[in-house]
């Protein structure tokens, strides 16, 4: 993370390539790299790493999600609700790392000529927002069940009879194209709609925001989200699920199993021997689809595994609930408490306002704000988790394919070919079923994945400046300050020198859920970590997800790396009641497991006691 | 103070000496409300009110008006003050202070009415048997009749004796008090606001003493920028004179009105404070030993507390309030908590509302207008 003393970050074409890391652009296509046609172009602009959604170096098919929302935000903004002062976010790969830079309109005259336009058009979504959701939920739905339903056919030796006595004319060839361009087209269909609100929701959202700050020039952030929280978002479901399934396993007498073991193999397996564990497992599975497709990770990553795929995550926190169930503690989420302090919030806030027009005003904000956020709660739910949880298994079924023929040594290779380079493996594998010869793949494909895993090694390793080239004087462009909460400021902080291991007394971030407590730091990196987790410590992490909620009720705060407000640790924290600091930037690396901390979520500050 | 409380309640009514026209010379506290305003002036007044209203406010009396009234009258001080103030050349600082000092020293040279010390006696001794405090410290202080003199502030309402453990010591700080209605500064500034000397009335305040760990001062707003939802409260060891008085950068503490969380503190250095002497029988102004001087001087749930309170008296006046209050060391939270004082702030209050509302916007203009701060934000640095 160099720092910049010139004012300005290092240019693109500056950045050295990391020793051992020739040739990294070999994984990439040609129009995500930094280029020598397009040098004045990408010098001119200001980019900055999205560690928030994109911390790792990006394998090659996983770009499938950055270049997803590449499109996908960027033409909402450009070319369907014209947004008056922004056109998309522009992508590029640098060292393995995403780098993305916000295009903003900066001529008022454009500026002011897209007004009317977006009057009509975010007007139009704004007042039928309930009823096209609705629509929406529909649409998700039915692209999810595309895709569940898609089938991956093997190559068999001779075709079935029925191609001939039907006449059908074609064959598995076919069908594997087939079947492999619907997985694609389908990930870039939920992308489209993963946009199609998230924008207007953010901007509405944002709005209040900015209205609160300014009518209450002190309020805590956490205040303004508690306004428009309590509302019965799906994000919250999986975990009820876990709560309900450890109340049947108290009620049917099998909670004991939980007390020997929480590895899922040996669960099931105790289960599997008395007729109350195999009611139980009937009740899980009722749990399963959808609210197990609930990815560990952001989804962005093939390496991120849901519930579903290693059910670790679900046992440990059902082994927690039935703790607290036996221990007498009611474990429901207080959803009508929350309901009714956030109803008393606003209307005490509302009559602190001075004039009827602020009251009117700020009611119609957080009216508009509240009808927008379960849009923004909940399609996480449906793209990242249960849409992707689905589309990296479906993609780990052409990599099977794969290993069978020889194309790979491991099924999960395939993530190192970005998604053209599997249509060229995938033509090289039925040219070869058509012919009847060798493919070359077989020979072709091992020592280069092999050389890609070698220098991914080498990529993880290395550190990525935050941003390259000029920042602006002022940051304009509204979903870089919203979605990705970059501000003028946070820009200054990144220029500044970055505090050493061992040095660092006090770290700083957004104040996401108040309280003050002190507690053993627990540094996680990884979900397989999460069990490390011991009662009444101190969550430290990267970021957390949802999915990481089962871990909320043995914990006392939580420091995160990334994040913004709207964060999900933050929301989560703020639910359970539990002290937040979220996007100290360092905390994973500067913290260290067993330190004592003292967690100040009204301030945003996290001391190093020891 | 629940004990105090109490005994206010099994407090008998006292028949206090009179005015041959029928009005008291003292006025206790809880039997005073904003029409005695003219009695015994806003400061008596609103302790009153707050004593009704069931907040918790140190027991006392009020030397009312008609006290100071019968007083001047009796010693014949009315026709000497005219004359003095008549022949004094207004411009001239160095006559205005001797004018002041001609006056006070009359004043204090002359008899009280007995019926007006009785009064005050033994009112002072009902205060110390319901604390069940013999010698019970108290504090004296000018309370001004607001309504008739604007800038009650230059009137003499400054004046305020801390400590006070006898019935007679209290007597003489009440004439004390009614002597700073002439101090030079009150003198000049009813001459500029050609206010006539003669006509200018005031009351005394005898309250008992909180044995303040902590004092301060708070607004039920916030008074940097008029902010309605916040409760900013600034506090010192010791009493609150060291805070009101500006003697020391006291903690700043900013409290939610709404939902109480305390967002921002400022721990200041604190060097001085004011503290009671029991022996010497007085307050003392000392340093604060090193090791209290940078640490908080209110604990968390006492700030909540002094906040939560402060809602309450703003919600009895209905308008922002700019209250004294201390914290005694021998109470636990919240009945630690004591208000001395409660009057309207008049900064803000005062002011126009500054609207967040753009007229005639809907909802859209709001997200448009987001959408673009960045872009203003630009124009406005350029």
């Amino acid at each position: 993370m160099a720092g910049s003393t010139d004012g300005r970050f290092p240019s693109p074409f500056e950045v050295p390539t990391p020793p051992g890391c020739e040739g990294w652009e070999d994984l990439y296509p040609y129009y995500y790299l930094f280029s020598p046609e397009r040098r004045e172009f990408e010098e001119g602009k200001f980019w900055f790493q999205d560690g928030m959604h994109h911390p790792e170096p990006l394998y090659p098919f996983d770009t499938i999600t950055s270049e997803s929302w590449w499109v996908a935000l960027g033409q909402y903004n450009t070319r369907v609700f014209i947004v008056p002062p922004a056109l998309g976010i522009d992508q590029r790969v640098l060292n393995g790392y995403l780098y993305i830079s916000a295009n903003a309109i900066t001529d008022e005259a454009v500026v002011g000529a897209r007004v009317a336009h977006f009057l009509e058009r975010a007007g139009y979504y704004y007042q039928h927002w309930n009823e096209l959701y609705e629509k929406w939920v529909k649409k998700a739905e039915a692209v999810i069940r595309d895709l569940q339903a898609l089938q991956v056919p093997d190559l068999p030796e001779m075709e079935d009879i029925s191609v001939v006595t039907e006449g059908k004319g074609i064959t598995n060839a076919y069908y594997l194209l087939e079947a492999y361009n619907r997985v694609i087209e389908n990930m870039h269909k939920i992308w489209h709609y993963h946009f199609e609100f998230l924008n207007l929701g953010y901007a509405a959202y944002l709005t209040y925001f900015g209205f609160c700050k300014k009518a209450f020039p002190d309020i805590p952030d956490q205040t303004v989200a508690k306004m428009v929280s309590g509302i019965d978002v799906i994000l919250f479901r999986p975990d009820e699920e876990l709560k309900r399934l450890a109340r049947a396993a108290v009620d049917l007498g099998v909670a004991g199993v939980f007390k020997k073991t929480i590895q899922p193999d040996e669960v099931m397996a105790e289960m599997q021997k008395s007729d109350a564990g195999k009611k139980w497992l009937a009740e899980l599975e009722k749990s399963k689809d959808p609210w197990f497709y609930f990815s560990t990770g952001t989804g962005f990553y093939h390496l991120h595994r849901s519930w579903i795929d290693d059910m670790m995550v679900p046992c440990l926190s059902i082994r927690g609930y039935i703790e607290k169930i036996e221990a007498g503690q009611d474990i429901a989420r207080p959803l009508s408490a929350i309901q009714k302090e956030r109803d008393r919030l606003a209307a005490e806030y509302t009559a602190l306002l001075s004039t009827e027009e602020d009251k009117k005003a700020f009611q119609e904000q957080l009216g508009l704000a509240r009808t927008v956020f379960p849009y923004i709660e909940n399609h996480n739910f449906y793209v990242e988790h249960w849409h992707h949880t689905i589309f990296w298994n479906k993609m780990r079924e052409f990599g099977r394919l794969f290993v069978k023929y020889g194309f790979f040594k491991e099924v999960d290779d395939l993530f190192y070919l970005h998604r053209f380079e599997v249509t060229e493996a995938l033509y090289d594998l039925i040219a070869s079923w058509g012919v009847g010869t060798p493919a070359r793949g077989p020979k072709y494909w091992p020592p280069l994945v092999e050389k890609r895993k070698a220098l991914f090694v080498k990529l993880k390793a290395w550190a990525p400046p935050p941003a390259l080239g000029e920042p602006p004087e002022v940051v304009t462009e509204p979903f870089t300050i919203m979605l990705w909460g970059i501000t003028t400021d946070s820009i200054k902080n990144w220029m500044k020198p970055q505090p050493k291991e061992g040095e660092a007394k006090e770290l700083s971030g957004f104040a996401g859920s108040p309280g003050v407590v002190e507690g053993l730091a627990r540094v996680i990196t990884s979900v397989e970590q999460l069990r490390e987790v011991q009662a009444g410590e101190v969550l430290v992490c990267p970021i957390t997800t949802p999915s990481w909620a089962p871990v909320f009720p043995r914990i006392k705060a939580t420091v995160t790396d990334i994040g913004g407000m709207m964060s999900h640790a933050a929301i989560v924290c703020r639910e359970y009641g539990l002290p937040a600091v979220i996007g100290t930037g360092y905390g994973t690396k500067l913290i260290k497991t067993g330190q004592k901390l003292r967690v100040d979520g009204n301030s945003g500050t996290v001391t190093l006691l020891n | 103070m629940a004990a105090l409380r109490d005994g206010m309640m099994r407090h008998a009514p006292l028949i206090s000496p009179m005015t041959p026209t029928g009005e008291p010379y003292v006025l206790w506290f809880r039997d005073c409300d904003k029409s005695c305003l003219s009695r015994v002036g806003g400061k008596n007044a609103s302790l009153g009110e707050m004593t009704h209203a069931g907040i918790r406010v140190p027991p006392g009396f009020a030397v009312t008006t008609a006290a100071y009234r019968d007083f001047l009258e009796q010693a014949s001080l009315g026709p000497e003050i005219k004359k003095i103030m008549d022949r004094l050349d207004r411009e001239d600082i160095e006559a205005t202070q001797q004018a002041s000092l001609t006056i006070r020293q009359m004043m204090a040279a002359a008899d009280i009415l007995p019926q007006i010390e009785d009064a005050i006696r033994s009112a002072y001794q009902k205060l110390c048997a319901d604390c069940r405090v013999p010698d019970l410290p108290v504090a004296v202080r000018s309370s001004a009749t607001a309504e008739d003199l604007p800038g009650a502030s230059f009137a003499g309402q400054q004046d305020t004796t801390l400590w006070v453990c006898s019935a007679g010591s209290v007597v003489i700080r009440t004439a004390v008090c009614w002597s700073s209605l002439f101090t030079p500064r009150a003198i000049a500034y009813r001459n500029q606001m050609g206010f006539p000397h003669e006509k200018v009335l005031i009351s005394v305040g005898v309250q008992k003493m909180a044995n303040a760990r902590s004092a301060g001062v708070m607004f039920t707003l916030n008074p940097t920028n008029g902010d309605r939802s916040k409760i900013a409260i600034d506090a010192n060891w010791g009493l609150g004179e060291s805070v009101v008085s500006g003697e020391v950068t006291p903690d700043n503490y900013l409290v939610d009105k709404v939902t109480f969380d305390i967002i921002k503190r400022t721990i200041s250095p604190k060097l001085v404070e004011y503290v009671p002497d029991p022996a010497a029988r007085r307050v003392q102004f000392c340093d604060v030993p090193l090791e209290r001087q940078d640490i908080p001087c209110l604990s968390d749930e006492e700030i909540v507390a002094l906040a939560q309170l402060g809602k309450g008296i703003e919600q009895h006046y209905g308008a922002p309030q700019d209250i004294e209050w201390a914290i005694d060391r021998d109470l636990p939270v919240p009945e630690n908590i004591v208000v001395l004082q409660s009057r309207p702030e008049t900064t803000w209050s005062n002011r126009a509302p500054t609207p967040v509302a753009k007229p005639n916007a809907n909802a859209l203009d709001y997200v448009v207008a987001s959408l673009l701060t960045g872009v203003r934000a630009r124009k406005d640095e350029t």
